[in-house]
């Protein structure tokens, strides 16, 4: 990792109003709107007497990693490469690698300092509780985050252009919302779809946070789960990307 | 002394095309050396290759010694390169650029004087995105040089600039070289490949055509002199045809046009002479670079 690049990549992703916007602010966003809504500051029975604001807390910050992950993340790599900005910096001493690692620490930190907003906003405005196993929150979350960057990697790998980048993004998005449980909290799911849900990264992700967020240790099965994605998305990202 | 760069029959093709099909050449320390060649003809794919961009299918490439696929981290650390097509982060600024480029390198060029000379230094605050194609063309040239390299490489250095902003470039490339800087240039402005080049190969579908200093490929090209009249009298079509080196003879409205070497001019004015005709309006200029570029590409030009 390059310092310099890593600093550039950072002032980068500043200038670009709609990558902050969607990644940094709307979860926490989203979390302030659902929270406004007074019954869902009621406890709820189907969620074991959470209130759903608390239940949205875990996907807020899930949501931040998909922003990251499947639209912002890739639209840059494929761009880098599209440009030729991947092909000239293969002239320098300073490989082109140096740029995508810097581009996914940029994308994975500001995705986990979104996380962080959400749960700070949510525990000042509406009384959501901190995590109560904060090292199992925190695990859940690193692999979540490197599920979502590695998914990305992936989506630009495949994707030739950016339109292209964007098309798989925008079919790979709402998939992995719904399986973060931004329609329906992956515990209040049909039990069937819920077992097929915490198969996939951020189903077992919401599960993984969930648990933490209550105060177990995650299960070892979602974090199995998450590892599995993460190794697996890495490898195919690893064998598909070409440089030019 | 090795050469800086050195080519043996190198190689490549694409779809079973072959591109690039056994080009050498050397390039000496200190020089100007010119590819120059007819669209398609391969010399993009061969500078590719001494950048390391590009992994031969055949023959030998070594930059310093270096071999660009292989060992190159090393190669990149001794040659600087500006390349036909690229482009950079859009909201990338040019003075972040210069500084993040200069970073890269152990032993930079001070990029302040460096976009002085390219006339960059009231951009600096510019994005990348904002500049016009000639901009981001100078830019590019000082990246190249801004890690202060033994080798450049420079691919189409003045496409886009306008003819003040390609003399001045040009002067930099000169300063450059004069600085001990090896420079390998793709072209096919043969004003700028006679004004720079110390040697020049000419490359035509993939081999080199050519490879001599400017004055040496006009003075190989047939028509390298060309003579050109009118006589006070008709002269004998046969006696014409007869000169020594003759390249070409045209006759149009009573001027008669003669292109060869100075053999042909020393004999059509003793010819002119024992027959008495005096030659009006005569004319005898060298063939350009342009003339014995046709010439090495003939029936190839796109």
């Amino acid at each position: 990792m390059n310092t310099a690049v890593l600093r550039t990549e950072f002032r980068l992703f500043r200038r670009e109003p709609g990558a902050v916007f969607w990644v940094f602010l709307f979860p926490t966003l989203l979390l302030v709107i659902l929270g406004s809504i007074p019954s869902f500051r009621d406890a709820d029975k189907s969620l074991g007497g959470l209130r759903p604001v608390d239940a949205y807390v875990p996907i807020a910050v899930l949501i931040a990693l998909i922003m990251s992950g499947v639209q912002t993340l890739p639209q840059a790599l494929t761009g880098y490469r599209e440009r030729g900005i991947l092909r000239r910096m293969r002239l320098t001493p300073v490989q082109p690698s140096a740029l995508l690692s810097a581009q996914m620490a940029v994308q994975g930190t500001v995705a986990l300092g979104s996380a962080l907003l959400a749960l700070v906003v949510g525990r000042l405005a509406f009384d959501v509780r901190l995590p109560k196993q904060p090292g199992g929150y925190l695990l859940a979350l690193l692999l979540a985050a490197a599920a979502a960057l590695a998914l990305g990697s992936v989506v630009s790998a495949l994707s030739r252009t950016t339109k292209i980048a964007s098309a798989i993004g925008s079919a790979v998005f709402f998939p992995m919302m719904f399986c973060a449980g931004v329609w329906i909290p992956v515990r209040s799911m049909p039990h069937a779809m819920s077992r097929v849900v915490q198969l996939t990264p951020f189903g077992a992700a919401a599960r993984a946070l969930d648990q933490a967020a209550a105060g177990h240790w995650p299960g070892w099965d979602h974090l199995g789960v998450l590892t599995a994605w993460a190794v697996l998305l890495t490898v195919g990202a690893a064998r598909w990307f070409r440089w030019e | 002394m090795p050469s800086v760069i050195e080519v043996t029959d190198l190689r490549k093709s694409y779809g079973g095309r072959a591109v690039v099909d056994g080009v050498s050449f050397a390039v000496e320390e200190g020089e100007i050396f010119g590819i120059l060649g007819p669209n398609g003809a391969g010399k993009t794919t061969t500078v590719e290759c001494v950048e390391g961009l590009r992994v031969p299918d055949g023959g030998r490439v070594r930059v310093t010694g270096l071999d660009p696929v292989a060992e190159h981290e090393k190669t990149a650390r001794v040659l600087g390169a500006q390349l036909q097509q690229s482009e950079l982060q859009p909201k990338l600024t040019v003075r972040e650029a210069l500084e993040l480029y200069a970073s890269f390198y152990d032993s930079p060029l001070d990029w302040a004087p460096l976009a002085e000379r390219l006339g960059l230094a009231d951009k600096l605050a510019t994005r990348f995105g904002k500049l016009s194609g000639g901009q981001q063309q100078r830019l590019f040239i000082a990246l190249a040089l801004i890690g202060n390299p033994r080798v450049v490489v420079l691919d189409e250095l003045t496409t886009g600039l306008d003819p003040r902003a390609r003399r001045d470039t040009w002067e930099l490339i000169e300063d450059v070289r004069d600085r001990g800087v090896t420079v390998l240039l793709v072209t096919h402005f043969m004003e700028e490949a006679q004004r720079l080049c110390d040697r020049i190969a000419v490359i035509d579908k993939g081999r080199v055509a050519a490879l001599d200093t400017p004055a040496g490929l006009i003075r190989r090209s047939a028509g390298a002199t060309v003579i050109s009249f009118t006589p006070s009298a008709p002269l004998d079509d046969q006696a014409l045809a007869a000169l020594p080196a003759l390249a070409s003879v045209e006759s149009k409205d009573g001027r008669i046009t003669l292109s060869g070497t100075d053999e042909t001019v020393n004999a059509v004015i003793t010819l002119l002479a024992r027959h008495r005709i005096t030659a009006h309006q005569l004319r005898v200029v060298d063939a350009t670079l342009d003339d014995a570029f046709l010439d090495l590409t003939k029936g190839e030009a796109v």
